[in-house]
């Protein structure tokens, strides 16, 4: 289980995360939706300290922390309990899918070399990508890349992923195969804190839905409830802009 | 009689090139000198280490911005005047501090930017998976910043070789200065030196075929 209880961040005078209180158990698989710049990477980021919170405490495995006092060697072992994904893949340029794969489990886990390079077959497998094992990220479509890097972040085993907006950057013909492997993840039951605009995959995909606005949790609750009585006037505005009228989820 | 003397250039070659070693081995040293200093200096202007880094600004400033010539003269005439240890420092060895010095503030700038042209994003990405800096220094961003910045350093090694050849005037006998010893001798001038151009010349193209070589094996990983 993780817990995170009244998270804070600041940059300089503007305050983007107020306060946010979330819980995720194991094997759920939680979206994150709202608008713009209302703190939803902000969030994801400040789970992986690759930004510093300004306070909060954050439950995670063995990890008990308080976020503004962590030591580096908790930050690091946050950073090993959670894997993140980026919505511009970040792929290691200098290494092929399959050391992109591996790398954390030589560098961080410190497995022998022929004991990683096993394990990331077997992820590239799952992936459908393994075929690819050894391209450079270069040669790889925005599709192919993103799915290397949800790769690289199975193979750290963590007790949660992290995805932030992991289809914004793709061409359109590469999203669907990005967000199948996700539903893979899912219905493996990995536990999987999403961001993202694709409110069809937040309906299908999602066990809970969580509204953020202005650096808040607004509203949350299962997908059925969320998209179809929102409670709030804020959900309701937010979700009447990004749903088709057409075509109701 | 033709315009040149064409059996006294084939007969220099060897006589020149017996000093090829001493004109390398001074390029060579002061190369590798220059890389160790340029790299601590491109650290501390990465990091904005305090004190260090106004340091290293008015140190390039002052190197990029004086003549290699006025340089290698104050190290070997100047400096020793006021500083008693320096007395017996010989040619060959102010040369080499002066080609490290004055080489290193260029290079320090090319390596801090190769650096800081890592994408981002990836030091990120090792970050999150749990590596520690050094981790992520030695596995992602330096083979990459060597790939940006190998060509440019290559193009340096090119000038330093070139500049060995000042050191004639601190009275070190290399290419340069062996060439003008045999061009005195011999009242043959325009022989000589075209020999040494070309000799000179033979290395850089030799250098600039294994650059290609190089840079095409770093690019290995990104071609489409």
């Amino acid at each position: 289980m993780i817990k995170l209880e009244r998270l804070t961040k600041r940059f300089g005078d503007t305050t983007v995360l107020d306060g946010i209180d979330l819980e995720i158990q194991q094997g759920e698989i939680i979206v994150v939706i709202g608008p713009s710049g209302t703190g939803k990477s902000t969030l994801l980021r400040c789970l992986n300290f690759l930004e510093q919170p300004d306070g909060g405490r954050l439950t995670l495995g063995p990890l008990n922390l308080d976020l503004t006092q962590a030591s580096k060697s908790e930050i690091l072992a946050a950073r090993r309990h959670t894997a993140f994904v980026f919505q511009n893949y970040a792929l290691f340029a200098n290494k092929t899918a399959l050391e992109n794969i591996a790398e954390g489990l030589i560098v961080v886990n410190r497995w022998p070399r022929a004991k990683a390079h096993q394990r990331a077959r077997e992820i590239l497998e799952r992936i459908g990508m393994s075929d690819k094992a050894n391209a450079y990220p270069a040669s790889l479509s925005g599709g192919q890349q993103q799915r290397v890097g949800i790769g690289r972040a199975m193979a750290a085993q963590a007790e949660v992923i992290l995805f932030d907006e992991p289809t914004s950057s793709l061409d359109p013909e590469w999203v669907d195969e990005v967000l199948a492997l996700m539903k893979q993840l899912a219905r493996e039951r990995q536990t999987m804190l999403v961001v993202t605009h694709e409110m069809a995959f937040a309906r299908d995909v999602a066990d809970r839905v969580v509204f953020m606005e202005g650096g808040r949790i607004v509203e949350q609750g299962p997908p059925s409830e969320l998209f179809h009585a929102p409670q709030d006037p804020r959900t309701r505005d937010f979700l009447r802009k990004v749903l088709p009228a057409a075509e109701p989820l | 009689m033709s315009i040149l003397d064409l059996d006294y250039m084939v007969g220099l070659v060897p006589i020149l090139l017996s000093y090829l070693p001493l004109t390398l081995g001074m390029a060579l040293a002061g190369m590798a000198l220059a890389l160790v200093l340029a790299c601590g200096l491109a650290v501390i202007r990465v990091l904005k280490i305090p004190v260090l880094n106004g340091l290293t600004l008015w140190f390039i400033s002052f190197f990029r911005g004086t003549p290699l010539l006025v340089q290698l003269f104050l190290f070997y005439y100047g400096l020793p005047q006021v500083l008693s240890f320096l007395t017996t420092i010989d040619g060959i060895t102010a040369t080499i501090m002066g080609l490290t010095l004055h080489f290193s503030a260029y290079m320090a700038e090319s390596i801090r930017a190769a650096i800081v042209g890592v994408d981002r994003s990836q030091t990120e990405a090792a970050l999150s998976i749990g590596m520690t800096n050094g981790q992520l220094m030695r596995r992602i961003v330096l083979p990459q910043a060597t790939r940006i910045a190998v060509p440019t350093l290559m193009n340096y090694f090119i000038d330093m070789i070139k500049a060995t050849s000042l050191a004639f005037t601190l009275g070190v006998t290399e290419l340069m200065g062996a060439t003008q010893k045999e061009a005195a001798g011999s009242f043959l001038y325009f022989e000589a030196f075209i020999t040494v151009a070309l000799i000179y010349w033979a290395i850089v193209e030799a250098l600039a075929w294994l650059q290609r070589r190089l840079e095409s094996r770093l690019n290995e990983a990104y071609r489409r």
